[in-house]
């Protein structure tokens, strides 16, 4: 059997052209700025705030471009490639565009043995995302499978955005797409 | 015993080590190598890679040889069965995603993960017909690619760019066993110190673009050098394949480069291989210039020296080795105008480790032509040297304008490497081997007499500098006898040049002695 | 309490008491049932009067380890002139437990005064509360709480106006499983990558920002107000007879249980009464098969083990698996326990920070070959395999995420070899497409 190759890797999170997005617009200015001011004094360092800066671009922006980084990286004098590494470190940080509403399944053991698998499916095909990761035709979801959201004794949860909904069912998933339009 | 020291056992050796030692350290001392990946001396040390894991007596776990210090008593057993289990097992994690491409790999040879798993690892894989991991190659900066599938994810790459060069480029990304090293496409790796990436890469992960596929390094020859692109004097490998200069690398001195040496250094070694070299002694008969042989040219040599009443100068490369510049020097008897033309070139600091540059002056033995009475006011000498009645130059390529303004010397006398049309003009020219082709030393910026070894034959008739001179002098009938080798050589300057008192060869060494300012001529340390 | 289901009479409801009650969240309220006292009784003792009676209640760390509460706030150096932290670990993330969650959703204040207590006992400058980024609602809850305990004097510049200064910060996490290990948190918090340090040096010497640091579980914090108000002899007769494992804990069960939830029980009950009689035991029909105890990172139990364990740190240990965040994941006769424990695995390899090889690459191989099994393509050989990768993958890396990849598939296969067994001769249908 010949091993097939695994995708994936530096190609896919670097981007082809050197240098960054012209066009993006800083996210730190007026109250955004004002926010992250507003941390600096609760640590010793600015580094300390490198994850709510990252929050507040993906905030702002839906995920973390480029750009997003760059600036993250100058307003905290740290260097791009650094925050880089940290940003990939933690999984809720997007790193490429995602639907209008982001949709985390837990499928961790336990919503795995309370039916979280057919949760997903009815997911999928509700939303009409073809597959785990990808994005609705309408731009409206993004549905991702997602390692243990920490409320296993209410299966399924889901994360919808900030969200947090428990006991999910797979009859339950239409009605409540409808007050994510 | 002194307090300060702790005792204990490695492998059933008794040693006595500082206080603070880790155990890896103290087991080179022992004469035992722990093997380790993510561990490196100049390198702060993550406990990663699991790979010295050692049994010490009373310890539940195994533990990293890297970061534990030693303890008085301790009992350490680095070849236990545990240990060489929790080995085997690294070894084969490491090997389950790394390619079997060691026959294209430019590591092949000098590679530790292939050097250890001949020397313990699983002889078949229990990892088959799972995918392994791929990603395609990266162009990290000017010189440095990175090969993903290889990489081990020792992070020394990463800590030398973060922790010693102060220059957060190089990254982890991803987790688990999707991570690999990444960069910004917006930063490349283009540090004036990158290349040392490369060395420290244990694996063939980080490659240097200069050396790709250029040698198979079990086909190389290992000189013992010393860096002629500044006058920090990092000590140096030439690795030689046929005679050919392939390579440049660092060689550990902690006193003065540690394990690094810049881009600079390490690209600059084309010109120790160039084919335009001056192969036979040359003299001026009347309107020819002639080849010749090395009695001739020594009695001539010998002959304008002697003539050459009035006003003598010599114009030399500070590159030149102390030898050669002392005994040249020595041509001249009595009064003459000597000095060196050193280049400069913008500092650029490591930032980690202190008192280690690429420094302004870009030439290698400033100091020892200081030392041995050189003048460093290059414009002064060569308005004396228009006048002067005889010109000596010393391994050096004049600009068009400097040989103008030598024009009016009476007669000019060429130790040369390099065919130039301005040879045309001497009166005798010599051909001199170069830095790669003699042994010789050089006198660093904080005084560190350092000696290099020859890493490739010499061309043609081309003779050391020194030697030339020696032979010329004895010629002329001192009495003195010509030094037979630069080991004599040295000796022979050190009997009067204030400085290299008490110094020899065997004292310098491979790593160097510090010379003694203002000692005076034949003290000795 | 049994949240979200009503108290059951064998619970002994002491931090759980105001689970589901909305009334509880706010400061008023909080104060109307009683909340903050034990704060101000603190403030008026002295540092060393607080740890001496925190030491003598027998609190043990409720976040997995159980190392002795008052014990690590006693390695805190006193008067070194340096900057001291208290990091509070709400990064709950272990499968199977949300107990944390649950005191944060609804009893925030209960958690600031927990946090605003142990700052002083340690000289704190800053309290910081990591948690998880998935705990959205929690996260809301407590940051409207901390900005009315602020508003309202109970910390801040002049704490309840004893002149001491309580600083409480809230620190959102992204996404990392392994940054509830305290020193992966610490990393975090500095605006690192979630990667666990080498101890030594302990985060009582060099934690947070370099600085001593103690580092406690939100269920431990929330227990010491209780301690300080009834006294440690009152906690520390919270137990049957044990007198090492005291108090009650906050036990998450879920799984195939009639009545999933949060018990709060006394450290010593029995583990079939938690679940038979507590969570009111298997579903119609169904018999248990399983149990993982204290989060997916322990062995896993058989019933025969169940029913013998005692629900304390010792007790748990003695019937072959460990007490751990309390995370209780029961299975029945219906689970295919290979596929489970599958995807435990692929949990880890998921959220290994990639330092350690043997987790890095090991908790990967783990899955692969587990995913095989499944797949009908298994070896007779790999059940060898998985056992030897497991030895290597424990007790050698910097942390325990790689012995908690192994021990599930060291102990399934040990207890549960037939299940395996089943798919490897082809009794059992693959359950996964091929691999």
């Amino acid at each position: 059997m010949n091993p097939k190759t695994v995708p994936g890797g530096p190609a896919g999170a670097t981007p082809a052209s050197p240098g960054h997005d012209a066009k993006y617009e800083p996210v730190f200015v007026g109250p955004i700025k004002a926010r992250l001011d507003a941390l600096f004094p609760k640590y010793p360092t600015r580094q300390a705030c490198l994850l709510p800066a990252l929050w507040m671009v993906q905030e702002a922006r839906g995920w973390v471009p480029d750009g997003g980084i760059d600036e993250v990286a100058r307003v905290l004098e740290l260097t791009p490639a650094y925050v880089r590494g940290v940003l990939t470190f933690y999984t809720m940080y997007h790193q490429h565009p995602v639907g209008r509403h982001f949709i985390q399944v837990c499928t961790t053991s336990p919503c795995n043995m309370g039916g979280a698998e057919e949760v997903v499916k009815a997911l999928l095909r509700e939303t009409g995302c073809k597959e785990l990761g990808a994005t609705s035709p309408d731009g409206r979801f993004t549905v991702i499978e997602t390692e243990c959201l920490g409320a296993c004794g209410f299966v399924t949860p889901l994360l919808v955005n900030d969200d947090f909904l428990e006991n999910v069912t797979p009859e339950r998933v239409p009605g409540l797409l409808q007050s994510y339009k | 015993m002194s307090s300060d020291l702790v005792n204990l056992t490695i492998d059933g050796y008794p040693i006595s080590v500082p206080k603070g030692t880790t155990v890896i350290e103290a087991a080179k001392q022992a004469g035992v190598l722990v093997p380790h990946y993510c561990y490196h001396p100049s390198l702060p040390s993550p406990a990663v890679c699991r790979m010295c894991l050692i049994e010490v007596e009373k310890a539940p776990k195994l533990l990293p040889a890297c970061v534990t210090t030693v303890a008085e008593g301790q009992v350490v057993h680095t070849d236990s069965e545990r240990a060489r289990k929790a080995r085997t097992g690294v070894l084969e994690l490491l090997l389950i995603n790394h390619p079997l491409d060691c026959p294209i790999c430019d590591q092949s040879g000098e590679c530790e993960l292939q050097d250890y798993v001949f020397q313990e690892g699983q002889p078949a894989t229990r990892y088959s017909e799972y995918p392994k991991r791929f990603n395609p190659v990266e162009d990290f900066g000017p010189d440095v690619l990175y090969v993903p599938n290889r990489c081990i994810l020792c992070t020394r790459c990463v800590r030398f760019m973060g922790d010693v060069a102060g220059d957060d480029v190089l990254n982890v990304s991803e987790r688990g066993d999707r991570a690999y090293i990444g960069i910004d496409p917006s930063q490349p790796l283009d540090h004036a110190w990158a290349g040392n990436v490369v060395d420290l890469c244990p694996v063939g992960s980080l490659l240097s673009k200069d050396f790709l596929h250029k040698a198979r390094v079990w086909d190389l020859d290992h000189t013992a050098s010393v860096c002629t692109g500044c006058s920090q004097g990092c000590n140096t490998t030439i690795d030689t394949r046929d005679n050919i200069v392939v390579r440049i690398r660092p060689r550990a001195n902690l006193e003065v480069n540690r394990h690094f040496i810049c881009d600079t250094g390490r690209m600059h070694y084309r010109w120790m291989n160039r084919g335009d070299r001056i192969d036979a002694p040359l003299v001026q008969d009347g309107s020819r210039t002639m080849a010749t042989d090395w009695d001739t040219a020594l009695g001539k040599l010998a002959g304008l020296v002697g003539k050459a009443a009035g006003s003598t100068v010599i114009l030399a490369s500070a590159g030149a080795s102390t030898e050669s510049l002392g005994l040249v020097r020595r041509l001249v008897s009595g009064a003459a105008t000597a000095a060196v033309r050193i280049p400069e070139g913008a500092e650029a600091p490591l930032a980690g480790i202190p008192n280690l540059a690429l420094r302004k002056e870009r030439a290698p033995n400033g100091d020892g032509a200081r030392m041995l009475g050189y003048s460093t006011d290059w414009k002064a000498a060569l308005k004396a040297a228009g006048a002067a009645t005889l010109v000596i130059i010393l391994d050096l390529d004049l600009t068009e304008v400097e040989q103008a303004s030598i024009g009016g010397a009476k007669a000019v006398v060429v130790f040369g490497t390099l065919e130039s049309q301005a040879l045309d003009h001497a009166a005798l020219v010599l051909p001199v081997t170069n830095t790669a082709e003699e042994e010789g030393s050089f006198v660093n910026r904080d005084l560190r007499v350092q000696r290099y070894h020859q890493a490739r034959s010499a061309p043609g008739m081309a003779r050391p500098a020194w030697w030339i001179a020696a032979e010329a002098i004895a010629l002329a009938g001192t009495g003195a006898r010509a030094p037979g080798s630069a080991d004599a050589a040295f000796a022979l300057l050190a009997e009067t040049v204030a400085g290299l008192g008490g110094l020899s060869y065997s004292s310098i060494g491979l790593t160097g002695a510090k010379a003694e300012q203002g000692t005076t001529a034949g003290a000795t340390q | 309490m049994g949240y979200p289901h009503p108290s059951h009479a064998r619970e002994t409801v002491v931090l759980s008491q105001y689970f589901g009650d909305a009334g509880a969240r706010s400061y008023d309220g909080w104060i109307k049932r009683g909340g903050y006292e034990g704060l101000k009784k603190a403030l008026g003792m002295t540092p060393e009067a607080i740890i001496e009676e925190i030491k003598a209640s027998g609190l043990r760390g409720r976040g997995g380890a159980g190392f002795p509460t008052g014990l690590k706030w006693s390695f805190m150096p006193k008067n070194d002139g340096k900057a001291h932290y208290l990091c509070c670990n709400a990064d709950e993330s272990e499968p199977g437990t949300f107990k944390d969650r649950e005191i944060m959703r609804w009893t925030p204040h209960a958690l600031i005064e927990g946090c605003a207590l142990a700052s002083y006992a340690i000289a704190a400058e800053t309290c910081y509360i990591y948690i998880r980024g998935e705990f959205t609602e929690p996260w809301k809850v407590m940051e409207t709480a901390v900005a009315e305990a602020y508003a309202a004097g109970a910390i801040g510049a002049n704490a309840f106006g004893s002149g001491q200064r309580i600083d409480i910060v809230l620190h959102r996490g992204a996404g990392a499983y392994i940054c509830g290990e305290e020193t992966a948190l610490m990393n975090s918090l500095e605006g690192k990558r979630g990667n666990p340090r080498i101890k030594p040096p302990f985060p009582a010497a060099a934690g947070l920002f370099g600085l001593p640091t103690t580092i406690n579980n939100v269920e431990t914090l929330v227990a010491a107000p209780h301690i300080l108000m009834r006294g440690a002899a009152w906690y520390k007769a919270l137990c049957k007879g044990n007198p090492k494992s005291t108090g009650t804990k906050l036990i998450s069960v879920c799984g195939h249980v009639q009545r999933p939830g949060n018990y709060e029980i006394t450290m010593g009950t029995p583990m079939k009464d938690l679940i038979y009689d507590m969570c009111g035991g298997m579903r119609p029909g169904r018999t248990l098969k399983a149990v993982i105890p204290g989060g997916s990172s322990v062995p896993i139990m058989t019933p025969g083990e169940v029913d013998t364990c005692i629900m304390d740190y010792e007790g748990v240990v003695a019937a072959g698996s460990m007490l751990g965040s309390g995370g209780m994941i029961v299975m029945d006769d219906t689970t295919d326990l290979v596929y489970q424990i599958m995807r435990l695995a692929r949990f880890y390899a998921h959220e290994s920070c990639a330092q350690c090889t043997q987790c890095r690459e090991g908790t990967a191989w783990t899955t692969r070959i587990l995913e095989r099994i499944l797949s009908g393509a298994g070896k007779p050989s790999d059940l060898d395999l998985l056992l030897d990768l497991a030895d290597n993958m424990t007790g050698t890396t910097i942390c325990v995420l790689s012995d908690s990849c192994a021990a599930p598939v060291v102990s399934g296969i040990h207890k549960f070899r037939g299940d395996f067994e089943a798919y490897l001769s082809g009794k059992r249908k693959p359950s996964l497409a091929g691999v």
